[in-house]
């Protein structure tokens, strides 16, 4: 039924299959607005949170899936900046994650402000002072760029290319695209940044207080190191994901390789970075704020297994397996480490969010837990299921994965 | 933000509150609430999302009966005067000090309702309004006409009672004083207080209540090492009670009970 829209010389599934396919996802992203709907008519009340636990599993959502997103502005970097040509393979497919996931985290962000209407407000009396100002106007910029990116993706769709005007509009942007990836990565550096820096620069919670460089708290450098390490690993998943769920080949193998090699480099800066960062807030930041450090894990469940968790098991072992060029010869190993490097950047956001705001800060306070409500869970999970959506109709019919034909061919 | 003008003595509004006059009663809170039309609690609020702008806790020593010995410590916004936690944050400029009184303000028609400044504040002294402010029918005719009520979906906390300060302001005015010289008032949950166990004055003026109890021994400040110059002084004479300046501690805090 939709045959002249599928690219030509590769293969997707029948119509009926496809509808299959996305239905329970459409299905599940019906019930997340239908939650999503309730909290902005209704109110926050409609969640769990309160005013201890300001922020909850839509915080840890954004940073988590921003986090997850970098692999589009860190292969675009790496392909139009640095030249590495083998990236081209997945740098459609690294502009549709990166533009799924900041779209989903700015429409959570929208539902867990008490006055989204007055979102405007950040651009009109901005403080400069702000971490969140930085991150409205890097995140809001950043999201124009990767729908300008997206734009010659859609339109080397079959379909659209037989209109003149089309095929003329993308090759002129495409003339582009070199100013878009620097433009993309200048603004992703900050915002990731910035995002890092709004729990470091919490004076008033010792937990996620750090010290930095100017006005930078080190979170800022922190995360903007981790996400360029776990941008390539989430690009190398969801790669994996796909040609097992399509059951079709889309890159060489060494591209799998390669990208497995820019994780674990980064991931190796990044677990030195933590942990040096690391030693001086428990021997200095912190107890300078009248906190000792040990105190903060004596507060159960959060032990010290969760530091060793996010450093050790999720943080140097998967650096390590990333690293070793045998492991990264099988696919299986290197899958494994690609996610357990996104586990562990996902911890570091929920250590940075739930875990500071569960800890007390007055001495005759109490540490406080919380559990999201269905329509939190309800919102979180319309975001999963928009981006499962977007990332399908886009793999249908949109080139993707360049290599795909050239793949089949060779099969052939 | 404000800007310093120099032709103005600038006040730094200050409060000491003394734990062992305290009783607990509450009328801090009642009469702040009436003052500043807070809104009566929703039925379904719990005590981690009503709304109130001063909050009573009861702490006790740890120790079993007979040594137990109990306190209650009034908790309210610190108008924090050095690097304030929450005017750094908020995005669009919502929050801000008063250059001319020292005054924390929160401009609730500007609030994004982010509540960046309710995580960053470690005193949890600001409010979110998690539900439609809504007064039993009659009751509205009762709000304080000099103070406009909140609506749903943004932060709220103390201003020492600004609605107060703009009247003190007006009566100087038509008294014939200077403008530029500060005013002297009293909020409501001071004048509430029937113990007067709250104290208001200017930190700036020596012979002020505040000042003269800030350099007293027994005074503290909460979390002093965060140094947020605070303006909210605490005396007591028992040292267990002066021990709440500091962190807490998982092992001491798990005995001590909490209420509000």
């Amino acid at each position: 039924m939709d045959k002249e829209f599928i690219a030509r010389g590769v293969k997707r599934c029948s119509t009926g299959k496809f509808l299959l396919w996305i239905v329970p996802w459409a299905a599940l992203l019906a019930f997340g607005l239908y939650a999503a709907a309730l909290v902005l008519v209704k109110g926050l009340n409609q969640t769990n949170m309160d005013n201890r636990f300001a922020f909850g599993l839509w915080i840890f959502l954004d940073l988590t899936v921003i986090a997850l997103g970098a692999g589009a502005f860190f292969t675009g970097f790496l392909l139009y900046i640095l030249k590495i040509g083998e990236l081209r393979a997945v740098i459609n497919s690294a502009v549709v994650i990166g533009l799924v996931c900041y779209s989903g985290a700015v429409c959570v962000l929208a539902v867990d402000v008490g006055q989204p209407l007055r979102a405007w407000f950040t651009f009109w009396y901005p403080n400069v002072h702000s971490m969140l100002t930085e991150v409205t106007f890097c995140i809001s910029c950043y999201l124009t760029v990767l729908a300008i990116e997206y734009v010659p993706i859609v339109l080397k769709n079959r379909k659209l290319r037989e209109v003149p005007s089309f095929l003329v509009f993308e090759f002129e942007l495409h003339k582009l695209i070199y100013v878009l990836a620097g433009v993309g990565t200048f603004l992703s550096f900050f915002h990731q940044g910035s995002l890092g820096g709004l729990y470091g620069v919490l004076r008033g919670r010792p937990f996620a207080f750090r010290e930095g460089l100017a006005v930078w708290p080190s979170t800022f450098f922190l995360f903007i190191l981790s996400a360029a390490a776990v941008g390539p690993s989430f690009v190398l998943l969801t790669t994996w994901l796909v040609e097992k769920i399509s059951r079709k080949k889309l890159v060489k193998p060494e591209v799998f390789g390669l990208l497995g090699r820019i994780s674990g480099l980064l991931l190796s800066v990044y677990v030195i970075a933590k942990t040096v960062d690391t030693l001086i807030w428990i021997n200095r930041t912190s107890p300078e704020s009248g906190f000792p450090a040990a105190q903060y894990y004596s507060w159960q469940p959060f032990g010290t297994w969760i530091l060793f968790a996010e450093i050790g098991l999720l943080g140097l072992v998967p650096a390590l397996m990333l690293l070793s060029p045998k492991l990264r010869a099988h696919t299986g190993w290197l899958v494994a480490a690609a996610a357990m490097a996104c586990c562990g950047v996902a911890l570091n956001r929920f250590v940075m969010t739930v875990q500071t705001l569960a800890l007390p800060t007055l001495a005759f306070d109490r540490y406080l837990s919380y559990f999201p409500s269905w329509q939190e869970v309800g919102t979180f999970l319309a975001v999963v299921a928009f981006g499962v959506l977007v990332y399908s109709v886009s793999f249908r019919y949109f080139q993707l994965f360049p290599s795909e034909r050239e793949l089949k061919m060779q099969v052939k | 933000m404000i800007g310093p003008n120099k032709n103005i003595r600038a006040a730094r509004y200050g409060m000491t509150i003394d734990v062992d006059r305290c009783s607990g009663c509450g009328a801090c809170m009642v009469a702040c609430a009436v003052e500043n039309n807070v809104p009566p609690a929703n039925p379904k609020a719990t005590d981690r999302t009503g709304l109130t702008w001063i909050r009573v806790y009861k702490i006790d020593n740890g120790l079993p009966y007979p040594e137990t010995r109990s306190a209650f410590v009034p908790v309210l916004c610190q108008h924090c005067g050095n690097e304030t936690p929450c005017v750094h944050v908020c995005p669009q400029q919502a929050v801000e000090v008063d250059p001319a009184t020292g005054v924390v303000g929160e401009m609730p028609q500007r609030c994004l309702g982010c509540r960046y400044c309710v995580a960053a504040c470690p005193y949890h002294a600001r409010y979110f309004n998690w539900w439609d402010p809504k007064w039993p029918a009659g009751m509205e005719k009762t709000l304080n006409p000099d103070v406009t009520p909140r609506m749903r979906g943004v932060v709220e906390k103390c201003n020492f009672c600004h609605g107060r300060w703009h009247a003190a302001k007006q009566q100087a005015a038509a008294d014939g004083k200077p403008d530029t010289e500060p005013v002297e008032y009293t909020p409501a949950c001071a004048e509430a207080c029937p113990t007067k166990a709250i104290r208001f004055g200017d930190l700036n003026d020596p012979a002020s209540e505040p000042a003269q109890a800030a350099k007293n021994g027994e005074s503290f400040r909460l979390l002093e090492k965060l140094d947020t110059g605070s303006k909210i002084y605490y005396r007591s004479k028992r040292e267990w009670v002066r021990q709440i300046a500091n962190a807490p501690h998982p092992a001491a805090s798990g005995k001590e009970s909490f209420h509000g």
